[in-house]
């Protein structure tokens, strides 16, 4: 029997498991899915925890159950990767052959790559990344009724750099329904130059920002935090204080891949932008947040990536060339609270635009504010569980970003 | 892409003034975008600037703060110093660099 291996089994390892066992001849291969986590997280839902809209049970469920039968579950940490060796070393010391391996060790928070930051955990330091860290901010929000509230971005590359956003426009809201908004500052401290990397969506979320009364602070290099005299410091000697500090610390990718020696400086593994094949090894395949590729990290992507993925490691055992067919799409629906919601829908080449979504006619508004785009957010809890990690492809939305709909700059027709 | 004349050179920038053909980069280039940033020139700088192209050319991207500050050429802090106000990016354009790779 020929072995794929699958490491990891959060959003990315859980599609690749499900796709592959429906796709790969079974008599002459095995699926194996190594992933040290029992709790399978919807993490988009973290978001919603602070603000008492989701209890953090509803985002846990566990890994198992949404893996497919056919394949083997082994429910513990990977040590080591040995590419050349065809080999992957778990915690124990029990060794797993590969003939093909996909990677989707995802990516996590490192708050110890900041000064102080660790050091100001439960007490006024706080993130939302984890479910332990949005559980410890839901215990801690509803007791903030004056001061400054600051939104931190500590550096670039983040799974779901719309996340941040999203926090200060669902905190304006949650302030403004508790009727102390105006006892409560809202600050949204970024490394960007703006609210987002690429211009006209910076622009239309920067007015938003704006509109709202959050001040935004850009092009903020961190050194430290001082959670005692509750300062954010930056390279450049300016200084955020803050009464309540809400981060998302420098997000690296697994530890696994730092020990192989697979990755970059932020352990994120140096992958093809269009075919996800790693660009060391032919017989390793990447996706999601483990990648380097410039596209964003977040769930659309990946479901996005699975198709690519699933069809080059077709390719791959079918001795045929690999389909350059991934490129960059990301469609992120952004919480601007009030029951309102903004969708943007973008790749490697084409920053997002204003718009309707997905057919010429809508339904949905791209980069402006509508009810239905909110909707669709809730609604995409359910797709997740029952469709997503199946692999059950989603009416309308195409792997392949389409121009349809899209109101595109005049220079850029 | 636009033509931009940049110390009585015509080279190709993009839209936000990054060039986009290393080869037509010279000093006197970095010394003209440099003062349009309202940065002075030092050895400092130089040697920043030779390291980034030498890695640009390597890698295709230019390094990111964190590869510098592993570098042993010069630490962030440094680069903050004497790069003002967004350093990845203003070292980038001096040295004739595609602008960073602003991680969606």
């Amino acid at each position: 029997m020929k072995q794929l291996v699958i490491l990891g089994a959060g959003t990315g390892g859980t599609i690749m498991s499900n796709l592959l066992a429906q796709h790969l001849p079974m008599s002459t291969w095995s699926i194996t899915v190594i992933d040290g986590e029992k709790d399978h997280y919807y993490q988009p839902g973290f978001l919603f925890v602070p603000f008492g809209m989701y209890a953090k049970e509803r985002v846990r469920r566990p890994k198992s159950k949404y893996i497919p039968r056919a394949a083997v579950f082994i429910n513990e940490h990977a040590a080591h990767i040995d590419p050349k060796g065809q080999e992957i070393t778990l915690a124990s010391g029990k060794k797993i052959r590969y003939d093909v391996l996909v990677i989707a060790s995802g990516c996590t928070i490192a708050p110890e790559e900041t000064p102080g930051m660790s050091e100001g955990f439960g007490k006024n330091v706080f993130d939302f990344y984890t479910y332990a860290g949005t559980s410890a901010l839901a215990d801690a929000l509803p007791s903030f009724k004056s001061g400054n509230i600051v939104m931190h971005v500590n550096e670039i590359p983040i799974k779901c750099p719309i996340a941040p956003l999203e926090f200060i426009f669902l905190a304006d809201w949650y302030f403004t329904k508790k009727r102390i908004r105006n006892d409560v500052r809202i600050t949204f401290v970024t490394p960007l130059s703006g609210a987002f990397t690429k211009p006209i969506a910076a622009q239309a979320l920067g007015s938003l920002i704006e509109k709202k009364s959050i001040a935004i602070i850009p092009d903020f290099g961190t050194e430290r935090i001082d959670s005692d005299a509750k300062r954010i410091i930056g390279y450049d000697g300016r200084e955020v204080p803050y009464d309540m500090l809400v981060t998302v610390p420098t997000n690296k990718g697994s530890e696994v891949i730092a020990r192989s020696n697979m990755g970059d400086d932020l352990n994120f593994v140096k992958t093809d932008n269009h075919t996800l094949v790693s660009k060391d090894h032919p017989n390793i395949f990447v996706i999601g947040d483990a990648t380097n590729v410039p596209a964003s990290k977040a769930g659309s992507v990946v479901h996005f990536e699975a198709e690519t993925v699933l069809e080059n490691v077709l390719n791959f055992i079918g001795e045929r060339p690999l389909e350059p067919s991934f490129d960059g799409h990301a469609n992120c629906f952004i919480e601007t609270g009030y029951g309102k919601g903004i969708l943007i829908d973008f790749n490697y080449v084409q920053e997002p635009v204003p718009g309707l979504f997905p057919l010429p006619f809508g339904p949905l508004t791209l980069l402006s504010e509508g009810v239905l785009n909110h909707w669709g957010k809730l609604g995409f809890e359910w797709i997740y569980w029952n469709m997503l990690l199946k692999g059950i492809p989603i009416p309308f939305i195409p792997r392949q970003m389409s121009r349809a709909g899209k109101r595109f700059p005049k220079a850029d027709k | 892409m636009a033509a931009k004349t940049i110390a009585g050179r015509t080279v190709d920038v993009d839209s936000e003034g990054f060039m986009t053909d290393p080869s037509q980069w010279t000093r006197e280039i970095a010394q003209a975008i440099a003062n349009e940033e309202g940065i002075t020139l030092t050895e400092k700088h130089w040697s920043v600037i030779t390291y980034m192209q030498a890695e640009a050319k390597k890698n295709g991207e230019p390094p990111t703060i964190r590869a510098m500050n592993k570098s042993g050429v010069v630490t962030t802090k440094e680069l903050y110093e004497i790069f003002p106000g967004g350093p990845a990016k203003k070292a980038a354009k001096i040295a004739g660099l595609k602008k960073p790779a602003g991680c969606v």
